[in-house]
């Protein structure tokens, strides 16, 4: 599986961003080759509408089976993502990427959809 | 850290008095946000400092350069804002009317057009009476009021907020059903609606629930100057009822009010011992005690 | 002749100077049309006896995706600055709220396939009251975007009232919306009240007029209940102070109640007079 975090660093100790759309940082992790991979999203600072589904859609393009974020993705956003079977865990606004990783592991975050 | 969100749909309702008294009551506990950037009055009553600025930037208008233009008005012929016009021997654009959609600037063929960002206002963190803390912001002149620049105020004081460890936020909407209304909503613990026992307060009132209800938020409500008229506060009251929206107050038509504004103070500030202050400090704690059930 | 009325700030009196006004107009003799341009919050039609006499629907253009010859080459989403549009591996997805209407991607797409198809924003209403007629503009819960809904109420208006004294009732604020409102008329009038966030917001006001280069001058409603930083600032400024509307409660209890002021009020009546004569003097 891979697996996109929403951060505001590119280790596993960093903090997580609790936002998703204009979420500092994406850290992909992929499972099965154990890869850490940073991906910048500084260009939705210049956004002033629409960037749930822009961003959806650049998360998704990185390959995303699962999304792990804290508060969550809009209506627009959330509509794009249910069109590709990609899952949105939120709940780990607050965590470390490590820790909100085992917390999905463990099932403790929710799924928003 | 909870965020109270107040709002009114009408302007004049007494909105802002009443968070900036809810304010002054909180001090040092609470970061204060002021979202009505479009004609922001919440300064005036909390002796804000306007202590740290910074600038906001959003949206793009074109500028033509004329030392490229030809004027072959391949820009003319696309702009459907008319902020396009030709003069002399150049085409020029009228900043008041482009909407910043950089058309012309995907046709003209000598690359005459640049895009550049606007500066649509400033944010300022400013401290308040009482030890708090205030965000609040200036809309620049004929910019959009977009909400973006209301989502800013509202990140800078959540994070204000949250590094200081503060218990409440307490955010002055803007007023009507658009845009910055609904960035003043976002991530809202707890809506508090104020209306007044006119008939187009009652109008408003239900247009701005009904935006309440899109985003499922917990709404109470304080009906302001109950005893103009009876007869609209009894249908406010029904109206509420029936949507299970619990009224925390009930304020009269007092001058208070006015001789508070006039001077620029939180009732609470101008004449604490007074009947009005006493209700609106117990209104505050009510106010309270539902967002922390709604916690449990 | 076309006079917007407008305030920085919500709550001062636009709308009962406007209804009063356009009614006593009115029962003059006068040939007047009052819009109610206050889009997301429209209340004019609760203080006039009025009757709906049509309603016609609001639309603004969007692009409408047509796959047939579509080659998703993304070109759309590369043309549209506001995100409208998203470019996706197996399909072009529009979002309405965000699209402006430039006609970008629609013009620029090399197969045609985003034709401008309308999309409903809200209602314009033609109202009967006691005389004269209300237009109002309506916009739609849900929509974000006031400005088209208002140019398009004053377009209604234009077209139907050519030689009618036009009073354009404005959102409140100083942004987009209240432009719109006001940058075609003849005059503003800027209402707002004796006190600091009065005097604040007026100054906010003043200062959008001025980037409009438009003409205004202000009425002070509620006088006696602040101070006179008002007076004191637009002698200071040279802005015609057209009139000083007493604080009354009997007035804000008529209010209330939803009924014009002017026929039970004197002292209100008199500003009425007084504003009449100034509108009578700009031409």
């Amino acid at each position: 599986m891979k697996i996109v975090f929403t951060t505001k660093g590119t280790t596993w100790d960093s903090q997580m961003d609790p936002r998703f759309g204009r979420a500092e940082t994406f850290l992909i992790y992929d499972e099965e080759a154990d890869t850490l991979e940073t991906v910048v999203n500084s260009e939705t600072e210049a956004m002033d509408h629409g960037v749930g589904p822009q961003t959806t859609k650049k998360v998704l393009g990185l390959g995303a089976n699962v999304i792990i974020t804290g508060n969550g993705a809009g209506q627009k956003a959330l509509e794009v993502l249910k069109s590709f079977d990609a899952k949105m865990y939120v709940g780990a606004g607050d965590m470390t990427v490590e820790e909100a990783y085992e917390a999905y592991k463990a099932n403790k975050l929710q799924l928003q959809f | 850290m909870r965020e109270v969100v107040v709002i009114s749909g009408k302007g004049g309702t007494g909105k802002t008095s009443l968070s900036a008294s809810f304010s002054y009551i909180e001090g040092a506990n609470a970061v204060v946000c002021d979202c009505d950037v479009d004609a922001a009055n919440m300064h005036l009553l909390l002796g804000a400092n306007f202590n740290n600025q910074s600038d906001f930037y959003s949206g793009e208008i074109s500028v033509i350069d004329p030392e490229m233009c030809t004027n072959c008005g391949e820009c003319f012929d696309v702009c459907r804002f008319d902020a396009i016009t030709q003069e002399e021997d150049t085409h020029i654009v009228d900043p008041i009317s482009c909407e910043g959609c950089h058309y012309c600037f995907q046709v003209c063929p000598h690359e005459a057009i640049t895009m550049v960002t606007q500066k649509a206002g400033d944010v300022y963190i400013s401290d308040i009476k009482q030890g708090g803390k205030m965000a609040h912001a200036k809309l620049g002149f004929a910019a959009e009021n977009s909400g973006k620049l209301v989502a800013k105020v509202k990140s800078e004081a959540k994070m204000l907020a949250l590094k200081e460890d503060k218990g409440f936020v307490i955010t002055d909407g803007s007023p009507g059903i658009g845009c910055p209304v609904i960035s003043s909503l976002s991530g809202a613990n707890l809506v508090v609606l104020v209306t007044e026992a006119t008939v187009s307060g009652l109008h408003d009132l239900k247009r701005v629930y009904e935006l309440t209800k899109t985003f499922n938020l917990k709404c109470v409500c304080i009906i302001n100057k109950y005893d103009l008229n009876q007869v609209i506060t009894t249908k406010i009251e029904d109206f509420l009822l029936k949507e299970k929206v619990p009224v925390v107050a009930k304020l009269p038509y007092d001058e208070t009010f006015t001789k508070a504004l006039a001077i620029a103070q939180p009732i609470v500030e101008f004449d604490n011992s007074s009947e009005l202050s006493q209700t609106i400090i117990k209104t505050w704690d009510k106010i309270k005690q539902i967002i922390n059930e709604e916690q449990k | 002749m076309k006079i917007t009325i407008a305030s920085g700030k919500g709550g001062t009196g636009k709308t009962t100077i406007s209804t009063n006004l356009s009614s006593y107009l009115s029962s003059l003799g006068k040939k007047v049309v009052l819009a109610d341009l206050d889009v997301e919050e429209p209340n004019s039609a609760l203080f006039l006896n009025s009757t709906l006499e049509d309603t016609q629907v609001s639309n603004k253009m969007i692009p409408s995706w047509n796959s047939e010859d579509c080659t998703l080459c993304g070109k759309c989403a590369e043309v549209c600055n506001f995100n409208a549009i998203l470019h996706l591996p197996k399909e072009i997805r529009v979002y309405p709220a965000l699209c402006h209407s430039c006609y970008a991607c629609s013009e620029l797409c090399p197969t045609n396939s985003l034709p401008m198809v309308e999309s409903r924003i809200g209602q314009i209403s033609k109202f009967s009251c006691d005389g004269f007629d209300l237009i109002e503009g309506r916009l739609d819960l849900g929509q974000e975007m006031a400005v088209p809904l208002i140019a398009q109420t004053i377009d209604y208006v234009d077209e139907n009232y050519e030689n009618y004294i036009k009073l354009l009732d404005a959102p409140p604020g100083t942004s987009c919306p209240v432009i719109e409102a006001s940058r075609y008329s003849d005059f503003v009038i800027l209402v707002t009240e004796s006190t600091p966030f009065g005097l604040n917001d007026l100054i906010l006001a003043v200062e959008t007029m001025k980037v409009l280069d438009q003409k205004y001058g202000v009425i002070i409603n509620r006088y006696g209940i602040g101070d006179n930083g008002v007076e004191e600032y637009c002698k200071k400024e040279n802005i015609p102070l057209i009139a000083k509307v007493q604080n009354d409660k009997e007035v804000a209890k008529l209010y209330s109640q939803g009924k014009l002021i002017y026929n039970e009020i004197e002292h209100f009546k008199d500003s009425l007079d007084e504003i009449i004569a100034f509108m009578g003097d700009l031409k």
